[in-house]
């Protein structure tokens, strides 16, 4: 409990809590390492938006098919029990909340689920949005997982985000390097710690009215 | 009256400068680069064209449009890490780009193709991509009014077709080709096997034959170019 944790055990942390049997779309990046740490007993299907359930590992040597990658366009494998779909019905299957959970990255997230990913807002960037405005909104529940804070040391948690958003009020819980934050109707309920942080801390580097819901240590709660 | 043909020059006949074409893909899986490389040779300019992106590498779209050919892209995702015919087109104010979320532009295609006047969608409310657009609360759910997007001619890529125009595809690459198909006034297929009529399971028809017009069957080519990103 005393260091914060790197990009794979932030990933493990969110695989933790991902239900047995769900249907989940991994978002391109630091989500995919999720897959890595959704054992197979756990019979988690992943769905990848260019028209494919039950998406297996990164395709390597032979396995290679260029007619078989993900959202990335990497080339990937199929799984038993795999099916395909043409575009508009992959879309239809996230937007119509068949999907229980999707997983993204994150440039801001705002205290009320606000998601910002896609744009840096910059002049003379190209605006490239993919799945992620559909991604945000479509699933059952979004997860973000990110580092709490840019390179620069500003909080990627904020009152109101200043980037150009992806998706209104979708954002359910953030997993972070330094803890697990709950979006809730009454506001931003912290519910891990990691490494030397405290409840205060977080206040003052977020500048949110955290609800503290840490569990103590020694009551079942996770390392 | 569908045509069938082993000519990719054949097969774009009669698409005229001006002209919206679909092109079926998402990156390389599926893209018919053959049928891409005919619309280069034909010579059509002035092209809108839809796709998911804007050309992988320097072959099929993205030759288009190092070309010149291309007026307009509507597409979700232009920046890719090897895009780079698109990236100096449009930094030099040299194509015009329509930007839309990827499930809002496979519905607006799927819409064109099923005769949907418009339709309210919650992908995209309160971002830049929804300002200016109609938008209304359902429900307790606010949403964005999108039109339909169609075509005057769709170059999409299946694995096999029957003498019927049926389709099927493989894996991956079906992705924008049944929506495209029924959602331009002509639509050409690229084929690697055309099959006798009834050969094809009509259990496993992913595009029926109504949806098709002409037909080419290219001979599959070893894996072409590394994937793109």
């Amino acid at each position: 409990m005393s260091e914060p944790l790197t990009r794979d055990q932030i990933a493990e942390r969110v695989a933790r809590d991902i239900p047995q049997g769900a249907y989940v779309n991994l978002g391109i990046g630091m989500p995919t390492k999720v897959s890595d740490y959704l054992e197979a007993e756990r019979r988690v299907t992943l769905h990848t938006e260019n028209g494919m359930l039950g998406m297996g590992p990164e395709a390597r040597g032979a396995d290679v098919d260029l007619d078989l990658i993900n959202a990335g366009k990497i080339p990937v494998t199929e799984l038993p029990g795999a099916a395909y779909f043409h575009h508009a019905d992959s879309f239809a299957m996230m937007r119509g909340g068949h999907l229980d959970l999707c997983v993204l990255g994150a440039f801001q997230v705002s205290a009320t689920g606000d998601l910002a990913n896609w744009h840096t807002g910059k002049p003379g960037a190209i605006p490239a949005v993919g799945g992620a405005m559909d991604l945000a909104i479509g699933a059952k529940q979004t997860y973000v997982m990110m580092e709490l804070l840019t390179k620069k040391g500003e909080s990627k948690l904020v009152e109101a985000c200043t980037y150009p958003l992806t998706g209104v009020g979708c954002v359910s819980r953030v997993y972070t390097d330094v803890a697990v934050f709950d979006i809730t109707a009454d506001g931003v309920a912290v519910l891990e710690i990691y490494g030397e942080d405290t409840i205060d801390t977080l206040r003052e580097t977020t500048g949110l009215a955290l609800i503290d819901a840490t569990v103590p240590v020694g009551s079942g709660g996770s390392a | 009256m569908l045509q069938i043909t082993e000519d990719t020059a054949h097969a774009v006949e009669g698409i005229p400068d001006g002209a919206t074409v679909m092109i079926g893909g998402f990156g390389t899986a599926g893209q018919p680069v053959e049928l891409i490389d005919a619309l280069i040779a034909q010579g059509a300019t002035d092209l809108t064209v839809i796709n998911n992106n804007a050309g992988n590498g320097d072959v099929g779209l993205a030759e288009l449009i190092r070309l010149g050919r291309v007026r307009k892209i509507v597409c979700s995702f232009p920046r890719q890490k090897d895009s780079w015919h698109f990236d100096k087109r449009y930094l030099a104010g040299e194509i015009e780009l329509e930007v839309v979320p990827q499930g809002n532009l496979a519905e607006r295609i799927r819409a064109a193709g099923a005769g949907i006047g418009a339709f309210f969608t919650p992908t995209g409310y309160g971002t830049l991509l929804a300002e200016g657009k109609e938008t209304r609360r359902i429900d307790g759910r606010d949403y964005v009014l999108e039109h339909p997007i169609r075509a005057d001619f769709a170059l999409i890529k299946a694995l096999r077709a029957d003498r019927a125009g049926n389709l099927v595809y493989r894996k991956t690459a079906r992705n924008f080709g049944p929506i495209m198909a029924a959602a331009a006034t002509t639509t050409i297929a690229q084929v690697s096997e055309v099959v006798e009529t009834g050969a094809l399971d009509p259990e496993v028809v992913v595009t029926p034959g109504i949806y098709v017009n002409r037909v080419v069957q290219v001979l599959p080519a070893p894996a072409h170019e590394e994937a793109g990103q």
